[in-house]
């Protein structure tokens, strides 16, 4: 029962993929992408450095997903509220970056004379980090409070939470709001005095997504192995049970719901110095839906299976959105459904149900 | 001075208590007085329907109590008050002299001491059956403590005295949902007991088990009683036999009639309303 943290967090197999992961992420991309010269074949170009640092960042959202959703019960509709606004904060100090002294582009067009009292302070990137956290993990918490403690659940919850989305990316749109409006916030010039597009800028954000990846792997993890871990499938599985158990399932939700959002903040964070731009698209309904489809796809209460999701979907989704853009949101409904009725454990469960046959079909 | 007062001083003199009344703690359960369970005009309406109308009944420390009646006597909406589940509309409902139970929510009342068995077995599915009484331990379950939890030797063996006591040794560590009916009972009511609880609840404990399972249950329920104080809601008249001397019958929210099952059965307004005879 009481394992070593080690084993707990992983087998060894794992461990040695994570390891794995960590060397390609850390060492061979940043070699190939830095040191190998433009033009010679081994060269890895900062699109593709770009590309797959983005896609790290929708497998975190899926990861923060996986935990509410996968192992809790909770089905979120409206995470990318969250992500967006990890983002947003970022955004903030990339904007003031780029003239610390003059307003913000936007705010000139708006013929503003002075920055609003919630720009205040985002020039220093210490508070833009704090900011990060606090803002999405302050609604989140106030949010969930509210609704857990109103017992809202199911399908209601998940409607309220996309009407959450959609009501944030409607204030976003508004230029009086002080977000920039329907551009957002984008021509980001510098980050901590480097060049927002320089290859060593690239890599460097691309390694700490890497970092912070398996950092959100190996605390929920630590989370879903624990005691903890298992009252929230216990909450997931028989709440009146949970509660007849003496647990009060407000303060668990609260928990996961509140820390689920700022891991979504996070790759946010990480996600808007990587793509060059941050606008209230983020907050579509659409998009939280996919996070959904992505962990759907992968495989709940998984962990991993989520972070596959994110890869396959988005890796798909780039390429049909170049070669059929007017088609992929069929696809994604298609891949949706097929894999509500035939996958129900995601490509995860897909694997081990092929694994376990190829075994037994050893045996005999 | 009311001669309990006047026990509790005569008491109070004996022990290092002074003055005229008994320390009282509250939140801790106080059963000096006999009953550990009082129920006195408890109302419950939903709608206009008044599913409990004026219920009055009381429960003695360590002992098996059943409750039977037709459907829509208010037996599952008795069990919600006495839970949390529900709030009275009206009376008062102790546990013990000092808990207040209808001030408490439903994980209050079960750290309290009152564990309560669903009639569909309510187990977690997804989990082994020993996680599922791991969980039900009693320990400190705030979301903190749960996260650094690490289980004792103590607390190790304990579970595994209530897998031998539920005959489910062999099947600790199988998916709970594997489980069949009898067993998912049984596993429920081994989760109530690792609550360390002082009144268990069980709804039709009985329902779905096999002749040989249900002579079981009634074996361990008869070996709880003493040490627990049980409230039985059932419908099977043999086994309510097997189990129990003190039964009581619930008609339209409120008590028909209490004494022994072959009083009840000879009880004239029970045939009317219950046994439809």
């Amino acid at each position: 029962m009481n394992k070593s943290l080690v084993s707990r967090l992983s087998g060894q197999k794992g461990w040695m993929l994570l390891s794995g992961f960590a060397l390609i992420a850390l060492v061979i991309v940043p070699i190939f992408n830095l040191s190998i010269p433009e033009g010679h074949p081994l060269h890895l170009s900062t699109y593709w450095v770009s590309l797959f640092g983005k896609i790290m960042c929708y497998a975190i959202v899926a990861l923060a997903m996986d935990l509410v959703w996968g192992y809790t019960g909770i089905l979120s509709l409206g995470h990318g509220v969250f992500f967006a606004l990890g983002g947003y904060a970022m955004g903030m100090y990339l904007m003031r970056a780029i003239d610390p002294d003059g307003l913000p582009a936007f705010m000139v067009f708006l013929d503003w004379q002075s920055l609003p009292w919630f720009w205040q302070g985002t020039e220093h990137f210490l508070y833009a980090l704090l900011l990060i956290v606090l803002a999405p993990g302050l609604l989140a918490f106030v949010f969930g409070f509210f609704a857990f403690r109103s017992r809202i659940k199911g399908v209601y919850f998940s409607i309220i939470t996309q009407a959450m989305t959609l009501a944030a990316m409607l204030l976003f749109f508004r230029n009086e709001t002080g977000f920039g409006g329907n551009n957002g916030f984008t021509g980001f010039t510098s980050i901590l005095g480097h060049s927002i597009t320089a290859p060593g800028t690239r890599v460097t954000l691309f390694a700490l997504t890497a970092l912070a990846l398996i950092g959100a792997l190996l605390l929920g993890r630590y989370i879903v192995t624990s005691k903890l871990g298992r009252v929230l499938m216990a909450i997931r599985d028989a709440e009146s049970r949970v509660m007849f158990s003496g647990y009060n399932p407000l303060p668990y939700k609260l928990f996961i719901w509140t820390l689920s959002a700022v891991i979504c903040a996070i790759a946010g964070a990480l996600f808007v110095p990587q793509v060059g731009i941050i606008n209230p698209g983020e907050m579509s309904p659409a998009n939280s839906i996919e996070i959904a489809i992505w962990v759907a796809v992968g495989g709940r209460g998984t962990l991993v299976g989520p972070l596959i999701g994110a890869g396959l979907i988005s890796g798909v989704k780039s390429w049909f959105t170049v070669s059929f853009p007017e088609y992929w949101l069929y696809v994604l409904g298609l891949i949706f459904i097929l894999v509500t009725l035939y996958l129900p454990r995601g490509v995860v469960g897909l694997a081990e149900h092929l694994q376990k046959r190829t075994k037994t079909e050893a045996k005999a | 001075m009311s001669a309990s007062a006047l026990s509790a001083q005569v008491g109070g003199m004996g022990s290092d208590l002074t003055g005229i009344e008994r320390v009282v703690t509250p939140g801790k359960l106080d059963t000096t007085h006999g009953p550990i369970l009082y129920l006195e005009d408890i109302t419950v309406s939903f709608d206009g329907f008044k599913a409990l109308n004026a219920l009055t009944l009381t429960i003695d420390q360590g002992e098996l109590h059943c409750i039977i009646g037709p459907n829509g006597a208010g037996k599952t909406t008795m069990m919600d008050v006495i839970t949390g589940k529900t709030r009275p509309d009206f009376g008062t409902a102790f546990f013990g002299q000092t808990i207040d139970l209808t001030k408490l929510n439903e994980p209050q009342i079960a750290q309290a001491g009152i564990g309560r068995k669903f009639q569909k077995p309510t187990v977690f599915e997804e989990l082994t059956v020993h996680e599922n009484l791991g969980l039900a331990l009693k320990t400190d379950k705030s979301v903190w403590a749960s996260l650094r939890f690490k289980m004792t030797g103590e607390q190790q063996q304990k579970i595994d005295e209530t897998l031998e006591l539920i005959r489910l040794q062999s099947d600790a560590h199988r998916r709970a949902g594997a489980l069949s009916h009898g067993q998912k009972q049984w596993l429920e009511i081994g989760m109530l007991l690792m609550q360390e609880p002082k009144l268990l609840l069980l709804d039709e404990p009985a329902a779905g088990m096999t002749d040989e399972e249900t002579a079981r249950s009634g074996e361990l329920f008869l070996s709880l009683a003493g040490r627990y104080s049980l409230i039985v809601v059932e419908h099977d008249m043999e086994f309510i036999r097997q189990i129990s001397s003190k039964v009581t019958v619930l008609h339209e929210g409120s008590v028909l009639a209490a004494g022994t099952l072959d009083q009840v059965q000879a009880d004239d307004r029970v045939i009317e309303v219950y046994l439809g005879r």
